[in-house]
């Protein structure tokens, strides 16, 4: 039986009870004022759509974009190959006119060949002293430049991430040891450091047989560096966070419930710090591609014949008179990806927190 | 000085004193950790010969007791022999190329706080008018320029395609390139780091008042903003010291000066490990120190300043 809401009886003429006949209908007027007007929006859409709105981060975006794309598919038919030297063909005699060639400069052999009809790629950026092509030695310099940087931060991500966040949790004597341990590895001077380790790794890392082989003992070096030294920055941001919002009533009522430490961190403190951890990775990589240049520059990076951004300049700077387009166009790039991750990590400082902006 | 102040300092020298001991450990082991010690690069000479020479630089006692040696050796200023240069001590070296790199370290530190303080002033004063979007387009150029890359756009700059420095820091002027590439990473810093505290001070309610009260402009920007945007600089100092001592590495090897830089990176590839010993142990109690003094000057110059 349904019953006429309008028409309920008073149980007791003392109630408190509403009077449900006293209430006004909501006008359609008014309904429509509840409606939802636009889909809500996440954090995220809403971080992405100011970054949008960027002209500065969406240009090195697209920058760092096409960049990525150039260094991951060119090679791929690129007709020249980064360590083989074109006039050192096994059986023949080798053949010097492929030294040092200039932009667009064909070898007496490959000149030969065009005047009998065949078609043969330019070399866009000549060649070096040994006679490999330029171009594609400073596309494959990039691409190890980019993956080190990459990998470095996602590094420096996980162990800070993890360091931070159990100190920042467990708070009290736990904290005071761990960040003790940080302050300490913050005070070394991190460079320096960097320098012996990758002397010393370069003499004692047997990697024969081993997975990280093709790497090279020097960027395994490299990461091994920025895992020991380079996350205790990452660690105190994350912690920081973290000490903040343990105070939040959601982690208390997550608490109340029975919810594990582990459980609380995963699925309530690190998605609200997600802001920070993305800025400071997108920070961390410029960095890191600065400091692998260093060393490749010194001499202490990637493995010859592997090229690198900083050891294309390195060994540009012996023909600085002669060949200086060698020098820079590496100089070029790197300054052009370190410009781009910098301007565009400020733009995501700038869309996804606004309170960091300084 | 109140009590918490001091106490700040002495916890901060605590830290410094136990990090150069660490850098020392970490130094000492790391490089006694590279197979073949430091004579296998030479021809190889024979069992008795190494012998004599393990014996004769202490290479053939238990290792603690070459640490502990080591140890009492630093503490009196013996770095040790130089094995690749012959009859010279390692300090006697260090200080050779020390005085020179200090030189210009100081020269480029001194020309990066002048000009950047300026710079970042100008900017803020100007704040969004095209000098200012001019200073910030030049600086975050400056800050994505690794040292080596500047130092040799500079190098190519002026002693190849426009000849007017000498591009050897031997001769008379070839100083110029290396201090202003040192110089001009740091400058980019410090203006960027002036400018945004600068455009803090400035919307700050005590710079409201002194406009309220008729105080003129360039009293309010000098006397007022300027003073307190100043404080968060001196951060950086320490800092600063530390990015201009390793970047004279590349640079000095780029511009030929006969600097510290040069022998650490000479005694690297000598696989002369004392001296690459000494100097990073000598380079790192530098950069130590200066974070210390430059922690503490901000402490006490700003003593809002939260005294964890």
């Amino acid at each position: 039986m349904k019953k006429d809401i309008n028409a309920l009886p008073k149980k007791n003429p003392l109630s408190l009870q509403l009077d449900l006949s006293q209430f006004e209908k909501a006008t359609d007027d008014e309904k429509f004022m509840q409606q939802r007007m636009r889909p809500s929006t996440t954090f995220f859409k809403d971080g992405m759509r100011r970054l949008a709105k960027n002209k500065i981060a969406m240009i090195c975006l697209f920058v760092l974009i096409a960049i990525v794309l150039i260094v991951a598919f060119v090679p791929m038919f690129y007709p020249y190959d980064y360590s083989s030297q074109l006039g050192n063909i096994k059986g023949q005699i080798p053949d010097g006119s492929f030294k040092n060639l200039k932009p667009f400069e064909y070898s007496t052999t490959e000149l030969k060949r065009i005047e009998a009809g065949e078609k043969i790629f330019p070399h866009i950026f000549g060649t070096d002293a040994l006679g490999r092509d330029y171009a594609i030695r400073v596309i494959y310099g990039t691409r190890i430049s980019l993956i080190v940087g990459l990998f470095a931060s996602i590094i420096v991500l996980i162990i800070g991430v993890i360091y931070g966040s159990i100190a920042g949790y467990y708070g009290g004597k736990v904290d005071l040891v761990m960040m003790r341990l940080v302050d300490i590895i913050y005070s070394l001077p991190d460079l320096l450091m960097i320098i012996l380790f990758s002397v010393v790794l370069k003499q004692t890392l047997n990697l024969e047989g081993t997975v990280f082989e093709k790497l090279g003992v020097g960027m395994i070096s490299i990461f091994i560096v920025f895992a020991l030294l380079y996350w205790v920055s990452m660690a105190r941001l994350i912690r920081g966070q973290i000490l903040t919002i343990k105070q939040q009533d959601y982690v208390l009522a997550a608490r109340s419930i029975g919810a594990k430490g582990g459980h609380i961190i995963r699925r309530h403190m690190l998605p609200n710090c997600i802001s920070v951890i993305i800025i400071s990775t997108a920070l961390q990589i410029p960095s890191a591609i600065f400091t692998e240049s260093f060393l490749s520059f010194m001499g202490l990076g990637v493995s010859m014949p592997m090229p690198s951004l900083g050891s294309l300049a390195s060994d540009a700077l012996g023909g600085i008179y002669t060949y200086p387009h060698r020098l820079v166009i590496p100089a070029i790039t790197i300054c052009l990806i370190v410009l781009s991750l910098n301007l565009l990590g400020d733009g995501l400082r700038d869309a996804f927190d606004p309170k960091l902006k300084k | 000085m109140d009590s918490k102040l001091a106490l700040y300092i002495v916890k901060r020298v605590l830290l410094a004193v136990f990090t150069v001991f660490l850098v020392i450990t970490i130094t000492f082991f790391v490089m006694r950790a590279i197979p073949g010690g430091p004579f296998l690069a030479e021809k190889s000479p024979s069992a008795e010969v190494m012998a004599a020479l393990e014996a004769k630089y202490g290479l053939d006692k238990p290792l603690w007791e070459q640490y502990i040696t080591y140890l009492s050796d630093l503490i009196h200023g013996d770095f040790g022999p130089s094995i690749k240069n012959r009859g010279r001590n390692v300090i006697d070296l260090i200080m050779e190329g020390f005085t020179i790199s200090a030189k210009n370290g100081l020269w480029a530190a001194g020309i990066a706080i002048a000009i950047g303080l300026t710079l970042g002033a100008i900017a803020a004063v100007f704040h969004n008018k095209w000098i200012d979007k001019l200073i910030m387009v030049l600086t975050s150029a400056l800050v994505a320029m690794p040292s080596f890359v500047i130092a040799t756009i500079l190098l190519l700059l002026f002693c190849i395609v426009w000849p007017v420095l000498p591009a050897n820091g031997n001769t008379e002027g070839g100083l110029i390139l290396p201090i202003v590439s040192l110089a001009l990473y740091p400058m980019s810093y410090i203006t960027r780091l002036t400018r945004s505290s600068m455009l803090d001070v400035m919307g700050q309610d005590y710079i409201r008042t002194a406009r309220a009260k008729g105080v003129s402009n360039t009293k309010v920007i000098f006397k007022h903003a300027l003073k307190n945007a100043v404080t968060p600089v001196i951060t950086y100092v320490g800092p600063m010291i530390a990015f201009i001592l390793t970047g004279s590495l590349v640079v000095e090897k780029v511009f030929a000066v006969p600097g510290l830089g040069d022998y650490f990176f000479s005694s690297i590839t000598n696989r002369d490990y004392p001296m690459v010993m000494g100097t990073t142990i000598f380079l790192a109690t530098l950069m130590v120190i200066m974070t210390l003094i430059s922690d503490i000057l901000y402490k006490v110059f700003d003593p809002r300043v939260d005294l964890g």
